[in-house]
């Protein structure tokens, strides 16, 4: 079985299932997408029962082929303990953000997104079509995780931004254009910048009729400016991917503009190329460059984490909000990556499989609640845990779990990359602890505003949604976190709303699951990520620092406690 | 010569080898599983578990009591050095370098506090039954008075500090659902956040607390913590101290965070009497308590811990005189005596094992007097201010002598459990050289007459002197359900201390504590104890004269320069909203405002420039080719020069 081609399938099958989902009437479609994704996910799980972590190779269940031999390009696909976890997350995201998106182009909700008159065509947009794109994304996120020579790579890497940039062009709310050319163009430059570096890195490399496989470019001892420039080129492609700040501002209007299961994929997947790149090519192909820009990397990351923070706290749309809470994330997760330990480097691979699921539950949650309300404002809320209660508990908890609550899965790799960050620097790690309080600040000051306070007014008939003038009043600025302070949470009217249905309750249950399961055990993951983690520390030559305390004192312990445990 | 005695201290007492647990000790994990099987059942299975969920829900807790006073019984019967057990569950976080094992220390500091938390714990579930009778959400008090169980025990059971900051956060949150538990009301939602946004604060320290004991010992169990203190550098040792505090000072309510626990008293009175009086709070008392060896070897830290105590002590007692809302000098009451713990921790080892001891007493009288307090609420139709109470000891003859009782506890007079377990705190403050145990004696020892001036002021302001009723009510004694948890409360208040000097409690934590040999105060014990009593007579004369020989007016006149600032907790909100909202709300304000002119308004300014045209990103249909083609023209340029670089 070993030689079984798992990673072509597991782009073959969506990629197919997602061509015929375009041909078939709506209620079909989205039935057929949502068994596609089932499938693909079934297939994913027997691959992953394939790989060994005790493994030598660096890639398993590999395939190459000879593609453009004149230009050293090859079909080359392999996975590794990170590319592996991260294709499973978004084998598992699909189907939920399927069955998020089931009544997403319904006329009620397609009304209160898209306000103005002329956006009522997004409502006689074709459900087979929105169906299709959104499972046209899935061969993608299999196949950038899954190249192993840069060029695929590379591919796969622009060609993704075609089915995103149609799903918010033509699904998203009412700023959706400038929001998906804004997305495009940011990813255009990032993605130019790293072709020349990806042509570049050729010529420096052995190069021959498979002169982009990874394993070939790996190990070069490029050195001297040329290696700091093609480091550039693929670090700005992914921090602007990433987002890092100050290449972040493309996220929260793409984001806000998306519909929740787009936007969920978006940020918890389609995001991840970008740390997932630094790992596997800044730092894997450019280990010494990637140790000359660490103090640069460290400070953007940390005014990542805590900008991102603190603009949270300041937002007046719930979908922004989320997007800046991202923001904070990566930060997290690009500080583990640059601080070269083990521990901090684990908890970073851990992070983006945990923020995948976390703001996966974000977005989704806060996307129901808009079903309801028909606004993305937080000031049309207040008082709803009393109106729906079980939707409410179901925030919380996706709020719990993006300000890392301990016993949640993010709370044990932000503790990691914290720990791990301060073993070498204690700086960095003692102000990204700052972002403990500001996320409790975001996650509450949400929750606050649109589940407390006295319950709304329900009144007969269609609920009441803000449109017109409320919807202009985005732009300005603020006036809620001094209304706030003076406990001015109002009521409002709202009409009859339902509490979660059984659809809504499968979408979040198995994102509850894996915050306590990977919180409470997180060593299967850790356990597949770990290999990984070792060899590209080694790859970059650091290891950790040593323990003040001598090891034969903590050994001694150790073995003192585990001689009276057996 | 005192360094190697600490030394020592610590090569006897912190890693007293657990032996691995057998028998009874081996379902240890059940004393967490229990009521977390509770709180999960009663939150997800909805409205079907309404008619049995409160009942179920105390069961359980009573059933980890059980369970807690079996392995007490099993304990006793080992010999002494024996006595600790580490039960391990399983492999929790293997992440390169950082190795956890997920398990429990089941030893005698740890039992002492499982047995508080599940009795009164299990009391107050009692207690609820009736409180909460006719509340519509009554599952879900009871599902979360279930989840701050289980988080309370992980936190004491736990043999690691990450392990231990899961209980930690755990209770954070069950506080913080709790203090909300009525959040339609925005002032109760506001108060919720608070709790949980400066206990954030605190564990910003203690977070980085386990990252420095990672980065110093390369692990974060307490048994490789506790052996490698000796081979460690003071510095570091000082830092992890001063981190731990920090925490400590979050979740105990001890100077400078102290401001949420007035606020908490939002939450229902059985909450405050749990959560925010007898356990949750003491949790920083047991953090410190837990670190000895950490600040057995640094006096540096330890005196700023007993600082942080001796401040927060006079701090508490000062704003308690001046609150005529009974909960809120109840909780000022709390954050006082807390101080005292924290002093007695601060203290070093001959103080430990009586912050303890006072801990145990005072969980057992504070929590008596709070649901006496819930008990002329419910009888006053929810009132709290004490200016329109007095005489009740007529109405509510139960709840006058359980308070009363708990009242002569808090006193100190003897034999009530107070006398046993403050009195120690206070001999314990004068042990030392040079200014120290003057500073610190004096303290605690003003304290105890202030104690008691303020504690007098509630109690004879509530049950005596005249009424001063409202129109609208007619106060009654309350049902069984509350008044027999406050009767049994209230012998605990009589009895507990004297038992438990019986039993020579110190001793009983010998083992985790180590031995300490005993020291003379400054002064001679017969003075101490004298001159205790004489203050706190003073105190309670004054009280006396000033709130039952004369009236009390119904609306509190203006006071005294010092008496509007104790109302004001002595302007703390003020200086944090100063300090920390306003700029943070200016700061939140103006990144806003840049990122969207500056940082967002420079890239698409740059964008819109290489496209040629200021309005390239808002007419997206035409300017988009245009753009696209000169960045490609732009990544061509590029590309040569890398070439050119290269070669």
């Amino acid at each position: 079985m070993s030689d079984f081609p798992w990673l072509t399938l597991l782009i073959v099958v969506p990629l197919v299932g997602s061509l015929v989902t375009a041909f078939l009437p709506g209620g079909l479609a989205k039935r057929v997408a949502l068994g596609v994704s089932l499938l693909t996910l079934a297939i994913g799980v027997a691959a992953a029962t394939q790989f060994q972590t005790g493994s030598g190779e660096q890639f398993q269940l590999a395939e190459q082929h000879s593609w453009i031999p004149s230009l050293g390009v090859s079909y080359a696909l392999g996975v590794d303990g990170i590319s592996l976890a991260l294709i499973l997350m978004a084998l598992v995201l699909a189907p939920i953000c399927l069955l998020a998106a089931w009544h997403d182009l319904d006329r009620r909700q397609t009304a209160s997104l898209a306000a103005s008159a002329e956006d009522e065509t997004v409502s006689t947009r074709s459900e087979s079509t929105y169906f299709a794109l959104l499972l046209s994304l899935l061969p993608f996120m299999v196949g950038v995780f899954a190249a192993t020579d840069v060029f695929l790579f590379y591919v796969f890497f622009e060609a993704m931004l075609i089915p995103v940039y149609f799903l918010i062009g033509l699904y998203g709310g009412e700023r959706r254009q400038y929001a998906a050319v804004k997305f495009l163009l940011y990813s255009l430059a990032g993605g130019l910048i790293m072709l020349v570096a990806v042509i570049g890195l050729y010529i420096a490399g052995p190069g021959g009729s498979d002169g982009f496989l990874v394993e070939r470019l790996t190990g070069l001892e490029i050195g001297g400016s040329t290696e700091k420039w093609l480091f550039l080129g693929f670090f700005i492609a992914f921090a602007i991917k990433a987002p890092m700040w100050p290449v972040h501002t493309w996220l929260p209007d793409a984001a806000a503009e998306s519909r929740p299961a787009v936007a969920t994929l978006l940020v918890g997947v389609l995001d991840k190329v970008g740390t997932y790149g630094m790992i596997r090519f800044c730092l894997q192909l450019f280990p010494e460059a990637s140790q000359w820009a660490t103090p640069v990397v460290i400070a953007l990351a940390l005014v990542s984490i805590l900008y991102g923070a603190v603009l949270a706290i300041g937002q007046v749309d719930m979908m922004r909000l989320i997007a800046f809470t991202s923001i904070s994330h990566f930060g997290f997760i690009v500080l583990g990556i640059f601080a070269f330990t083990s521990t901090a480097h684990a908890g970073s691979n851990l992070y983006m499989i945990n923020h995948g699921f976390s703001t996966a539950a974000l977005f989704l949650v806060a996307g129901m609640l808009v079903a309801r309300r028909g606004s993305t404002r937080i000031d049309a809320y207040g008082g709803w845990q009393r109106v729906t209660p079980v939707l409410a508990g179901v925030f919380l908890v996706a709020g719990l779990s993006a300000l890392a609550l301990p016993g949640l899965s993010s709370f044990v790799s932000e503790f990691l990359v914290i720990t791990g960050t301060f073993q070498r620097y204690p700086w960095a790690g003692a102000i990204a602890a700052l972002g403990l309080v500001l996320a409790a600040l975001y996650v509450l000051l949400l929750y606050k505003r649109v589940m407390t306070g006295p319950t709304p007014e329900i009144v007969e008939g269609e609920p009441t949604l803000l449109r017109g003038d409320e919807s202009a009043q985005r732009e300005q600025d603020l006036p809620y976190i001094r209304e706030d302070l003076d406990e001015g949470v109002r009521a409002g009217r709202i009409g009859l709303v339902a509490d979660l249905s059984w659809r809504e309750k499968a979408v979040v249950a198995p994102l509850i699951a894996s915050f306590l399961i990977l919180g409470f055990y997180p060593a299967p993951v850790l356990d597949v990520l770990n290999p990984a983690v070792e060899r590209t520390l080694d790859l970059v030559g650091v290891s950790d620092p040593d323990h003040a305390v001598p090891a034969s004192s903590a050994e001694s312990a150790d073995a003192s406690t585990n001689g009276s445990d057996h | 010569m005192h360094n190697q005695l600490m030394v020592s201290l610590v090569g006897e007492g912190g890693a007293a080898a657990a032996s691995a647990a057998s028998g009874l000790t081996a379902w240890g994990w059940l004393l967490v599983a229990l009521p977390l099987a509770g709180a999960a059942l009663l939150l997800l299975g909805g409205r079907a578990t309404n008619s049995f969920g409160p009942l179920l829900a105390t069961g359980l807790s009573w059933a980890s009591f059980a369970l807690g006073a079996a392995i007490l019984v099993a304990m006793l019967g080992q010999d002494p050095a024996e006595r600790a057990a580490h039960l391990d569950l399983y492999e929790w976080i293997p992440a390169g370098g950082f190795e956890l094992s997920a398990g429990m220390l089941i030893d005698p500091l740890s039992i002492s506090f499982v047995l508080l938390v599940t009795f009164v714990g299990s009391l107050i579930h009692v207690y609820s039954l009736g409180y909460m009778e006719h509340d519509p959400d009554k599952r879900r008090f009871f599902a979360y008075l279930n989840l701050f169980v289980a988080a309370m025990l992980l936190l004491v059971l736990a043999d690691s500090y990450l392990l231990l900051f899961v209980g930690w956060e755990g209770v954070g949150l069950a506080s913080y659902l709790l203090i909300g538990f009525w959040n339609h009301k925005p002032a109760y939602a506001t108060a919720a956040n608070k709790a949980f946004v400066v206990n954030r604060v605190g564990d910003i320290g203690m977070a980085l607390a386990i990252a420095l004991i990672f980065a110093t010992f390369g692990a974060v169990d307490f048994a490789t913590v506790n052996a490698g203190v000796p081979d460690a550098s003071t510095a570091a040792l000082t830092a992890i101290g001063l981190l731990l505090l920090l925490g400590a000072c979050g979740k105990s309510a001890q100077f400078p965070l102290q401001s949420w626990l007035g606020d908490a008293m939002a939450g229902p009175t059985p909450v405050s009497a749990l959560i925010h009086a007898a356990t949750m709070v003491t949790a920083g008392v047991y953090l410190i308590v837990r670190s000895h060896a950490i600040f057995d070897a640094s006096p540096d830290a330890r005196l700023v811990v007993a600082i942080v105590g001796a401040i927060t002590l006079v701090y508490g007692a000062v704003v308690g005189c001046a609150k005529d809302d009974i909960k809120k000098a109840l909780a000022a009451s709390t954050m006082s005596q807390i101080g005292y713990m924290m002093l007695a921790a601060g203290l070093g080892p001959v103080g430990y094992a009586f912050a303890i001891f006072h801990l145990i007493t005072h969980g057992f009288f504070k929590a008596g007097m709070f649901l006496g307090a819930g008990s002329v609420m419910h009888g006053m139709n929810d009132q709290v201010d004490m200016r329109r109470f007095g005489a009740l000891s007529g109405a509510m003859k139960i709840t006058w002598i359980t308070f009363g009782l708990g009242w002569l506890a808090i006193l100190g007079v003897p034999p009530f459990a107070g006398f046993w377990s403050k009195d120690k705190i206070i001999e314990a403050a004068f042990i030392g050289e040079g200014w120290q145990p003057w500073v610190f004696g004096l303290t605690a020892l003003l304290g105890a007459g202030v104690t008691a001036f303020y504690m007098s002021r509630l109690f004879l302001m509530t049950f005596h002197g005249k009424a001063r009723w409202t129109d609208d009510v007619h106060p009654h004694e309350s049902p069984a359900t509350m008044t027999v948890p406050m009767i049994i409360l209230a012998v605990g208040s009589a009895a507990l201390g004297l038992v438990m000097v019986l039993l020579d409690f110190p001793a009983w934590l010998e083992p985790v504590l180590g031995h300490h040999e005993h020291e003379h105060p400054v002064l001679p014990i017969p003075v101490i104890m004298g001159a205790t009593l004489v203050v706190v007579a003073i105190g309670l004369a004054l009280a006396w004269f000033r709130y039952v020989k004369e009236s009390v007016p119904t609306t509190a006149p203006k006071g005294s320069l010092l008496t509007r600032a104790a109302r004001e907790d002595l302007y703390q909100d003020q200086i944090n909203s100063g300090f920390f909202q306003w700029p943070g709300i200016l700061l939140t304000r103006s990144l806003n405002y840049a990122d969207k002119a500056g940082v967002d308004g420079a890239l698409s300014g740059l964008a819109a420039g290489i496209g040629g045209s200021s309005s390239a990103l808002r007419k997206v249909q035409n300017g988009f080719a245009r753009s696209y083609a000169l960045t490609m023209l732009a990544g061509v340029v590029v590309f040569l020069g890398a070439l050119w670089v290269i070669n």
